[in-house]
């Protein structure tokens, strides 16, 4: 993190009006993004990483909405962009990949047309022009005889390559960031390794910065260069994949990394961290981890943990204690 | 492609086979058609004689047998009322009936599609609120009333339309159409728009449920993702996904609106099919109610058949599957 970031979340809070009043699903959560970085945003489902990367996109549906902090690309705030600026930012500065690539693309119309229409949206070429780059990145994405297939409708492509299909629509107004919403949790364990290496490598070629969300600390090990922890709505540590993996600091990424399967040491069974995320509208004070923590004392239970300001960095009273205000 | 068509002709052709019978049936059982055709004076002899030349006397499958090939002919008979062959009388009767039925779809998707679309990516604006309670009573109101309700504003109060027939029509070979003079123009307004209300309110209701499901789905998602404007998310890839189920109700509706045009027909005095079949009711015509049940099968038969060849024009799944094997039919 030396040079300018891309994108910088700041003390960024989602909030869904419910009729039983608002429930805050993100709470102060702050991240950036260096040109070119691969970011791992990891947790447990409902953790929030999914809706960190929806807020970024722009795409907050109704009951949600920034209650709170901002959203900075290149130095530029877009959390509260007008929404047809904010259409334009999207495919041009930030793409996005979803879980799902079977649901993604539009059933009717050719993967072909719907490159051209996403090309000619962000960038001024004519139809033919525009064809020949959607061939182009076909191509890149390693779909084989693209000449072809370019004509084809999504159903007659497997899931694996319908996910390549996605990355090169995302890449196609050559955004600047990739918001990758567990992009191979859909996919077969054979086809995972292969799309991951693909989107490292391409957004490496592109120059794109990626946000990868998952719950795979194993897809964050082998690809992300820094890795963001997320529980219950809270960054809870960030810092160098390396050194988050070799030396994890919050007691949640230690249980985190104590429950991946090992191939070097052999364990009858693996440990796991007891307990289940509180849910949203039953949020213990203090530390949202408290109640499931191996190492629990008396202040956890009262007052929230700051995040550090430092690299490699954790919110958790036993290695920082100055408390969130 | 060719496998599914047979298969779906092969389909029709049944059906029709099966209408066909209910039609013969109606014709023969449905009071003694001699009976029926001569005057209380006639003498046996004379009776007997009309029972030969209309083949009365033979079996029941040969009787069949010749009702059916002689359909297949367009030849239904004479009319009991006027005397006419029958098929004669409802093709000149024809022209009127589509006319006033494919305005009347017209209308219900150019003014059907776009409120649907609209109150559903504006369903919280007043307008579109407004729009479906009103839809409601589209839906419930009887054309008859409204078609009432018309006559006495635009024709009787204001004088601006006229408030029954078909105004001064051109032929056109066999076919008379009103679209040609000012009056025959001004004749169809009104019995168009009674006619195309209910389906306005129908196909409105079908777009807005289908695209309001087809706005959550992850494509939709991912085309906003993308960048993409407004109008081509919900025009080309929202709406293209909610085309099939309009075809659908589209296409079967024009069926229903050739059968029950009558009652619209005989509130304007139209001189279409659904009039000339109150009236053959009136009559006991019975010739004239076979044929006319015969021929709008027919049209339901060809209209269902042309609805699932569209299907796969539109989705290229089920172009493949129909090529693949002729499963497309669904």
């Amino acid at each position: 993190m030396t040079a300018a970031p891309l994108l910088e979340v700041r003390d960024l809070e989602v909030v869904f009006d419910t009729r039983q009043g608002p429930l805050r699903a993100l709470d102060k959560v702050s991240m950036s993004i260096a040109p070119g970085e691969i970011l791992g945003v990891v947790g447990e489902s409902g953790a929030g990483k999914s809706l960190t990367g929806t807020a970024i996109i722009g795409l907050l549906d109704p009951p949600g909405r920034i209650a709170g902090g901002s959203i900075l690309l290149e130095g530029q705030r877009i959390d509260n962009l007008p929404a047809e600026a904010m259409r334009r930012l999207r495919g041009a500065k930030i793409g996005a990949i979803f879980q799902d690539p079977l649901t993604s693309l539009h059933p009717m119309i050719s993967v072909g047309d719907q490159l051209v229409e996403t090309i000619r949206t962000h960038l001024p070429l004519s139809a033919t022009e525009a064809r020949a780059r959607a061939l182009e990145l076909l191509r890149e994405v390693g779909i084989p005889a693209a000449e072809t297939r370019i004509d084809h409708y999504p159903h007659q492509f497997s899931g694996g390559m319908r996910q390549r299909v996605v990355i090169a629509l995302a890449l196609a107004g050559e955004p600047k960031l990739i918001v990758a919403d567990e992009p191979t949790t859909a996919l077969d364990v054979s086809i995972q390794a292969q799309i991951t290496t693909l989107l490292k490598r391409l957004c490496r070629e592109h120059g794109a910065a990626v946000m990868l969300v998952t719950h795979d600390m194993g897809v964050i090990a082998e690809t992300a260069d820094r890795v963001a922890v997320m529980y219950a709505g809270r960054v809870v540590e960030t810092g160098p994949v390396e050194a988050v993996t070799r030396a994890p600091r919050h007691p949640y990424t230690q249980g985190l990394m104590a429950s991946i399967p090992s191939m070097q040491t052999r364990e009858a069974e693996l440990r796991q961290i007891d307990g289940a995320m509180p849910r949203l509208n039953a949020m213990p004070p203090g530390c949202a981890f408290h109640p499931r923590c191996p190492v629990v004392e008396e202040r956890c239970r009262s007052s929230v943990p700051r995040l550090e300001a430092t690299p490699h960095a954790a919110a958790c009273w036993k290695v920082a204690p100055e408390a969130l205000s | 492609m060719l496998v599914f068509l047979v298969k779906r002709l092969l389909n029709a052709a049944a059906v029709m086979l099966a209408v066909g019978f209910l039609a013969f049936m109606i014709f023969r059982f449905v009071g003694d058609p001699v009976e029926l055709m001569l005057n209380e004076q006639a003498s046996q002899q004379q009776r007997d004689e009309l029972r030969v030349r209309l083949g009365l006397d033979k079996p029941f499958v040969m009787q069949f047998a010749t009702f059916i090939a002689n359909a297949v002919r367009g030849d239904f008979g004479i009319s009991y009322r006027n005397q006419q062959d029958v098929f004669t009388l409802i093709v000149e009767r024809f022209p009127a009936t589509l006319e006033l039925v494919m305005l009347a779809t017209f209308l219900s998707l150019v003014v059907g599609i776009p409120l649907g679309v609209y109150s559903a990516i504006r369903r919280e604006k007043p307008l579109a609120k407004l729009i479906q309670f009103v839809s409601v009573l589209g839906v419930s109101l009887p054309s008859f009333a409204v078609g009432i309700l018309f006559i006495l504003l635009f024709s009787v109060s204001l004088g601006w339309l006229p408030a029954f027939g078909r105004g001064q029509v051109v032929q056109i070979g066999w076919w008379s159409t009103g679209f040609l003079t000012h009056s025959g123009r001004l004749a169809l307004i009104l019995p168009a728009v009674t006619l195309s209300l209910f389906q306005i309110t129908l196909v409105m209701r079908l777009v807005r449920a289908e695209m309001l499901e087809t706005m959550r789905t992850d494509f939709i998602r991912f085309a906003r993702a993308r960048g993409l404007p407004d109008s081509s998310v919900h025009f080309r890839h929202a709406l293209r996904n909610c085309l099939m189920p309009v075809i659908t109700v589209t296409g079967l509706q024009i069926g229903n609106l050739i059968a029950f045009a009558l009652v619209t027909e005989t509130v304007f005095q139209w001189p279409g099919m659904g009039l000339l079949f109150v009236q053959a009711v009136t009559f006991v015509d019975i010739p004239v109610m076979a044929a006319y049940l015969m021929i709008v099968s027919a049209i339901f038969v060809t209209l269902n058949t042309l609805v699932d060849l569209t299907y796969a024009l539109v989705d290229p799944r089920l172009k493949q599957d129909a090529i693949a094997g002729g499963a497309g039919g669904r």
